[in-house]
């Protein structure tokens, strides 16, 4: 497929980007499987499959250590990721990208470091109203240690930062502001350059989880200026268990190890104990070589899709959802109707019938939706609401997948006897 | 899962679901017991009259929750009108059993009940069902041990 046309029409062959996903062509209950929760975890190309299998074939080894080819190869293998992830960010460092098991490991290593040597008694941690536990209870519970203090950006009814009080909310006593790039559950992008701007004004530090954005759209962690990301591997079509933390190469140097053990250290006797260089210094013990090593090919098959046809897809298609969703009588979208700063996680709510419920429906016909609080409960209450229905998109769904999402909504209803 | 989902939501359950019965507040009540399941967010509120002889005079029951655990606080509250104390917390841990694939020793007809049976082939919802009895369960302990009603909370996290 050339960039060249792609860019200019947002040409995608979909059909053959669903080909290359074997799980795709699997039967639940009798129906074609049409996979709306890749907010949760993204299925995976054969490239990848392959790819997993392929290094156990043919290079498997330890990074690091040993003097003989295979470890050689592992370990070029592994360092090409991270020079890879390091481009595909924004350019940034090499020795500024750590590998993690996930986003959650990523945010909670900040929070045990930087967190444990740089917030004190009366410091302020801002977060929002829109957070996913993994970068909530961190701060909630380092805030409790230190006796700092949580401060929230609030939201408005249609689910976007409610920023007219932000100077307020982000002062001079605040540390950090810690917030997501896109939510899990409204599918809001959030404005991160602006408020990097602000936060860095006031001499505060910015993390930003990137779990939901950087799948879906081109990120620049440089152009943001942020000084962490975090984000997940597995929603991006790689494997489980590896996860990303970008840092600032000033600031991760000052910071102390997270886990202690072999390869973060440079010299070790009982007296004296020195860190490894950055990256290794947070990277103790033996990794996920395996999923580190088959997070390249994944990286590789969405550069050649191309992030900016990727995000221009996902925006349609996310509006063809809204359009068809709010024709059905009862439900309710939570989050923005309109698709600027606006990714492809759908929420839904109907009047009568709990998410669960839903979930169970769908999935007798073949069709995956996450239902629950999508471990925001803090955004649930703000919503007023218990739990939500979430559709969740990404490259190998099409309009096909809504329209069947759609019907069965529809067929539903009369089902549980609200016609 | 399975693949019928007309097993868990049988007619019956579809029938509570729809018009769930003890939807009348009590004037007068003996027990109050609130259920919550923190996984789904599901919250029922129960409230029982108790007459001299220790058996179940009135029941209310108000889910808010999903259709299963709408359906079975419905079931609960048609079921346990009439009975004893007694009676009614042998039958709570005796569908707790029938919910948890376990053996019970249910030989009578328990009519309705009978279909909450469905809910085994779909692990995930069996929370759901069981809220309601645990929720009672919970209510009738605090009321033997002589606790005044409005202060019982039960969550089925409680019972792993
Ligand atoms: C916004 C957001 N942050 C953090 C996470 C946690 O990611 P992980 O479970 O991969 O650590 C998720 C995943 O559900 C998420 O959606």
């Amino acid at each position: 497929m050339s960039t060249e046309t792609t860019k200019k029409d947002f040409l995608f062959d979909v059909q053959k980007i669903k080909s290359d996903f074997p799980i795709l062509q699997r039967k639940i209950n009798g129906h074609r499987l049409v996979y709306l929760d890749s907010g949760a975890s993204t299925q995976k190309p054969i490239e990848v499959i392959d790819a997993h299998t392929d290094y156990f074939k043919k290079i498997n080894s330890n990074i690091h250590r040993g003097l003989h080819t295979l470890a050689e190869d592992a370990t070029n293998a592994y360092e090409k990721t991270r020079s890879h992830i390091a481009k595909f960010i924004g350019g940034t460092k090499t020795s500024e990208i750590i590998f993690t098991a996930g986003t959650t490991e990523s945010i909670n290593l900040v929070a045990y470091t930087w967190g444990e040597t740089n917030i004190a008694e009366g410091d302020e941690i801002v977060i929002t109203d829109m957070e996913h536990h993994a970068n909530l209870v961190p701060w909630v519970m380092l805030a409790k240690r230190k006796n700092a203090i949580i401060k929230r950006i609030p939201i408005t009814d249609e689910g976007r930062l409610d920023l007219s009080d932000i100077q307020n909310i982000i002062t001079e006593k605040t540390k950090l502001v810690s917030l997501t790039h896109m939510s899990n559950v409204l599918g809001t992008v959030n404005p991160i350059k602006e408020i990097v701007q602000i936060a860095h004004q006031k001499g505060a530090v910015v993390l930003a989880d990137g779990a939901q954005s950087v799948p879906h759209m081109p990120v620049d962690v440089v152009d943001l200026d942020v000084d962490f990301y975090a984000f997940s591997a597995h929603k991006m079509l790689g494997p489980t268990g590896v996860g990303v933390l970008y840092g600032k190469e000033d600031i991760l140097d000052k910071m102390p190890p997270f886990n202690m053990g072999g390869e973060m250290i440079s010299e070790v006797s009982f007296e004296r104990i020195t860190w490894a260089e950055l990256p290794h210094k947070f990277e103790a013990g033996t990794p996920n070589i395996a999923g580190v090593v088959t997070f390249d090919t994944a990286l590789t098959y969405l550069e050649n899709i191309g992030m900016e046809n990727i995000h221009a897809y996902e925006t349609k298609l996310t509006a063809y959802a809204i359009k068809k969703l709010i024709q059905i009588d009862g439900l309710k979208i939570q989050g923005p109707y309109n698709t600027i700063n606006r990714g492809g996680a759908v929420s839904f709510t109907d009047k009568n019938l709990h998410p669960h419920d839903i979930s169970t429906f769908l999935d007798s016909k073949g069709i995956a939706i996450r239902a629950g609080h999508h471990c925001a409960q803090t955004l649930m209450k703000r919503m007023r609401t218990i739990a939500t229905a979430r559709a969740s998109l990404y490259i190998y769904n099409d309009e096909a997948d809504i329209d069947a999402l759609h019907d069965e909504l529809f067929a539903m209803r009369r089902y549980f006897g609200h016609e | 899962m399975s693949e019928n989902l007309d097993d868990m939501y049988r007619e019956i359950i579809l029938d509570h679901y729809k018009a769930p019965r003890g939807k009348k507040p009590l004037e007068e009540k003996d027990i109050t017991s609130d259920g919550h399941n923190p996984s789904c967010g599901d919250e029922l509120k129960m409230e029982l009259k108790v007459d001299k002889k220790n058996n179940i005079a009135d029941v209310h029951v108000n889910c808010k929750g999903c259709a299963i655990s709408v359906a079975s606080g419905s079931m609960l509250a048609e079921y346990i009108k009439g009975k004893s104390l007694k009676e009614v917390k042998l039958i709570s841990e005796e569908i707790k059993k029938m919910l948890k694939g376990e053996e019970s020793k249910i030989t009578e007809d328990i009519g309705d009940l009978d279909s909450l049976k469905g809910v085994r082939q779909f692990p995930v919802r069996i929370k759901c069902a069981l809220l309601a009895w645990m929720t009672l369960i919970e209510g009738v302990n605090k009321f033997e041990n002589g606790t005044k009603p409005d202060s019982f909370t039960v969550s089925t996290e409680d019972d792993k």
